[in-house]
């Protein structure tokens, strides 16, 4: 027989909601992400914390899900890509790097998006060079760069 | 069929928003590995060979399957087929014998991946090793031990030359005009051995493969694909079956670059899914696997001997190619091949000799990758054109100029070459840095310097690949469009959604891509590779579009009685422009039109439809090389950058760069730019910083860390991007590809550059800080 595995039970907020989740002490938070909630926006790239594609907000700072524990989220509060959008209304960045034409292959876009959107509010007004440091742990093969931080300054700003 | 065409382009040409950037940025867009399959799946795992080349005496799995949880254990005896694109020389799981690190022996499925994990630890495999080869040059030789000693036998595509008895899978010649006595005539000479490493595609969506076999034998398989159609007739041929078996389903693809071309390690899942009584199974790569044991780009070691006349015109050229292809080079012969026909680079060369060999070796897998070998080449071919000009006292650029290929320029292969504007990419890149001038250092411990490179491109595929496509309408007349090529973030599917859109006369929102690509319901592509969908696609939609939009206004000339010629559709209405009548096409694109006096109806659901294949490419005589047309077209472009050189640590910084390519027209402007910008980036990661570093067929660096590519903290400040359109003849609205063309002067460019800045050069990349420091050292240039 498959081995049982300790439970834990854990709460927490997840994109504005509460959610509750049983996971085994050894589950990364990517894994419950994607796997325990359906939340398939974040992205499984390296599995090692090298690539940045399953970046989410845990309590307000930016990680590589794949590097945290599940269990470590008990009372966390989560924001994933798919808690950017609020009542259908896309957030400023996501406009931006649509409109500067940021996104190809998009495997990458979610971490970026919430990089971008953990710097943008905690540095409202980055430079060119403070906005290409806090990408620096976000890979993307397709894009250059160039237009998602050109999309990043633009949503800078905005009013 | 005379289809009436009225407005001019108004949707082609403009810079439309992607049309699946919605769906992107909110992280709804499906990738292969989210797709849910509940609690029956299973997962995989594949036990590897250790070993670069060894007899494989015993498999063992008896301990593994006693393993609670396994489910399935497969291994090659139970899969004897072959399978390969060109040349089918690879077996799903190694037969026999293991060919490289990383060989997959056995696959395992179990009811989670920790079990599948435990059973690899269980399995036995007895080995008796084989001396390997790693080295493509020395594997080339007579007396090389064999790596497939029955390559003779394999089955291969007519115009690939495999010499039995050897490691040469493919040895491709160019023999044109008078190599020996063309040496006389040259003022300078350069002769040089460039040597390019291995390099790996890394699309940021690792391989993922879920296969799921009916009791009735149909399969079905979910793969991030670039090719789910040559995936359907590969894997249907190794198992023997007929293609409408298999299914395959291509949702979005996280990256590919090429290495998701073909079938590399979608044939494991689909063998371990066959065993599995009806539960879907899953493979999943890790980032380590899909660093050596998907398709890795081919390492080169290249000769070229290169001649001028005291003028600048070139005269000769000798070039020799040693393509590593790795283990197996089923689709890597082709490389090879289109190495050889495109051997010139984008140059007039009256005396040219080539000789490209694709060599077994005991490295991972070479494959397509972005450029198929043209950034390989171009490496080492535009730093001896550099050379040359320097030799005979000319500015790189006028020399580069005075050769470059022009309409009508006799073509390595014989034929002519088709209008170009390579000459103003060259001006437009050149006067973008001020090629010419020279500007102050950052500081006086540091030189700046400044290249330039040019490249030329022909898709590389069959002579008969092609491409279909249909159109549908909806209740409300907007459009469904079908298509089998697969937008991998190119933007494929949303200048697929233009080009339909403008032919139809519709809005470009009211155009919906049927996706994903699945085999059982979309039309047929070839594959996604060789930048050509755009070209070849894109004439299968126009034909789709037109079918279309000549079935509603037939309709509607016989329902008011007038000449079709006189009707248009503007704005998803039919038109008149005699009779000012108006239609909008959703009240008829279903439900027809009543005849008169209320006797019945005409019309009925409306379906366009369109293929296209090119009709004209001809076989090249083996021995010269030489034939009418060797392929469709081919793309040239420039690039330039500045770099400046730091003399206290031998760190390369470039500064800016310039791109121009001829697209012959550009579809969507800003998505062509796109291309040239990422590209560039890619090239430059490739220049600076990525090599597959392998010890005795031992990979050392698998992993971010040690493997590095650019990030957003390495890229230049500024890029200028020119896109330049002299219209292809076969092309839509003139079109023709720029995805991998992007990538391939990068290399020379940046060489060029260090070159001009510190005046070294160096025999390959990465031109890693330590690199240039030491090369500068040897120079003398630093102390």
């Amino acid at each position: 027989m498959e081995q049982p595995t300790l439970q834990h039970k854990i709460s927490f907020l997840i994109n504005g909601e509460t959610e509750e989740c049983e996971v085994p002490g050894n589950m990364t938070l990517l894994d419950m992400i994607r796997d325990k909630l359906s939340l398939t926006g974040t992205k499984n790239g390296c599995y090692s914390g090298e690539c940045g594609a399953c970046t989410v907000l845990l309590n307000g700072q930016p990680v590589n899900s794949c590097l945290v524990l599940a269990v470590e989220c008990n009372n966390a509060e989560i924001i994933t890509i798919e808690g950017l959008e609020i009542d259908g209304r896309l957030d400023v960045i996501q406009q931006a790097i649509i409109e500067h034409g940021g996104v190809q292959c998009g495997f990458c876009t979610p971490g970026i998006l919430i990089s971008a959107k953990a710097l943008l509010e905690r540095n409202p007004s980055p430079t060119t060079w403070e906005i290409k440091s806090a990408l620096v742990g976000n890979l993307c093969r397709c894009t250059g760069y160039f237009r998602i931080i050109e999309a990043i300054e633009k949503a800078s700003q905005l009013p | 069929m005379d289809n009436p065409r009225r407005h001019k382009p108004y949707i082609i040409g403009s810079s439309q928003k992607k049309i699946d950037a919605v769906e992107k940025v909110t992280g709804r867009a499906l990738f292969a590995d989210d797709i849910q399959f509940g609690p029956q799946l299973l997962h995989a795992r594949i036990y590897r060979s250790p070993h670069a080349h060894a007899k494989i005496l015993s498999i063992n799995t008896a301990k593994a399957e006693a393993l609670p949880g396994v489910k399935v254990i497969t291994s090659g005896k139970d899969f004897p087929g072959y399978i390969g694109l060109y040349l089918q020389d690879r077996h799903i799981y190694a037969l026999n014998t293991v060919r490289y690190i990383g060989d997959p022996v056995v696959g395992v499925a179990a009811s989670s991946g920790e079990i599948a994990d435990q059973a690899l630890e269980l399995i036995e495999v007895e080995y008796e090793p084989i001396p390997p080869v790693f080295d493509p040059e020395t594997s080339a030789l007579a007396n090389a031990p064999l790596i497939h000693p029955n390559l003779s036998t394999y089955e291969v595509a007519n115009f690939i030359f495999p010499i039995q008895n050897t490691n040469i899978s493919n040895h491709f010649k160019i023999r044109k005009g008078n190599i020996s006595e063309s040496w006389n005539e040259c003022e300078a000479i350069v002769e040089r051995r460039y040597s390019i490493p291995h390099i790996q595609h890394v699309p940021i969506e690792p391989h993922v493969a879920i296969a799921q076999a009916e009791s009735g034998g149909n399969i079905t398989l979910w793969s991030s694909s670039q090719s789910p159609f040559a995936q359907r007739n590969l894997i249907a041929k190794a198992l023997n079956i007929s293609q409408t078996k298999i299914r395959v389903i291509a949702p979005y693809v996280g990256g590919g670059f090429g290495c998701k071309a073909g079938v590399s390690m979608e044939a494991l899942v689909v063998a371990l899914a066959l065993k599995a009584k009806g539960r879907p199974v899953k493979l999943l790569l890790t980032r380590e696997e899909e660093f050596y044991t998907a398709f890795v780009r081919q390492g080169l070691i290249a000769y070229f001997k290169i001649g001028c006349n005291k003028n600048g015109k070139l005269i000769a050229m000798e070039n020799r190619f040693y393509w590593d292809g790795g283990a197996y080079t089923e689709y890597g012969v082709n490389i090879t091949r289109a190495s050889g026909y495109s051997s010139s680079g984008p140059y007039e060369v009256p005396n040219i000799q080539t000789d490209s060999f694709c060599v077994y070796t005991n490295h991972p897998v070479g494959g397509p990758m972005r450029g198929f070998g043209m950034p390989e080449m171009h490496a080492g071919l535009e730093q001896c054109i550099d050379e040359l000009a320097y030799k005979i006292n000319m500015s790189p650029v006028e020399f580069r100029k005075i050769n470059c290929l022009r309409q009508d320029s006799i073509l390595v292969t014989g034929s002519k070459m088709h209008p170009t504007g390579l000459l103003d990419c060259i001006e437009k890149t050149a006067e973008a840095i001020q090629f010419e001038t020279k500007q102050k250092p950052s500081s006086d411990k540091k030189r700046r310097g400044k290249g330039i490179a040019l490249m030329w491109k022909a898709p590389a595929m069959p002579p008969n690949a092609g491409s279909s496509a249909w159109v549908e309408m909806a209740e409300d007349g907007r459009i469904i469009l079908g298509v089998g090529g697969q937008d991998l973030g190119q933007g494929a599917f949303t200048i697929a959604a233009q080009m339909a859109a403008e032919i139809l006369g519709v809005p470009y929102e009211w155009v919906k891509v049927s996706t994903p690509i699945d085999t059982q319901t979309s039309p047929y592509e070839w594959q996604t590779v060789a930048s050509r969908l755009t070209w070849s696609m894109g004439n299968a939609i126009v034909k789709a579009a037109d079918d279309a939009r000549y079935q509603l206004l037939d309709l509607a000339a016989s329902y008011w009685g007038e000449d079709i010629n006189n009707l248009d559709i503007v704005n998803g209405v039919i038109v008149s422009y005699k009779s000012e009548r108006e239609l909008p096409i959703k009240d008829i694109a279903i439900y027809g039109l009543p005849k008169d006096d209320n006797s019945g109806w005409m019309g009925g659901p409306i379906r366009g439809r369109g293929n296209f294949m090119p009709s004209y490419v001809t076989g090249l005589d083996p021995e010269t090389g030489q034939g009418e047309r060797a392929v469709v077209h081919y793309t040239t472009g420039a690039q330039a950058v500045e770099v400046e050189v730091d003399l206290l640590t031998g760190q390369v910084d470039i500064l800016r760069c310039s791109a121009a390519f001829d697209v012959g027209k550009a579809i969507n402007p800003d998505l062509v730019r796109a291309q040239m910008e990422g590209g560039f980036v890619q090239g430059l990661s490739s220049a600076l910083f990525e090599a597959l570093k392998l010890e005795n067929g031992i990979l050392l660096n698998p992993s971010f860390v040690d493997y590095r590519i650019a990030t957003a903290t390495d890229i230049p400040k500024e890029i200028s991007t020119f896109i330049i359109e002299v219209p292809q003849d076969d092309g839509p609205w003139g079109a023709r590809g720029i995805g991998e063309h992007a990538m391939v002067p990068t290399i020379p460019a940046i060489a060029n550059a260090i070159y001009d800045a510190v005046g070294i050069r160096l025999e390959g990349p990465p031109f890693t800080s330590e690199k240039v420091y030491l090369a500068m050292l040897e120079a003398g240039i630093v102390l």
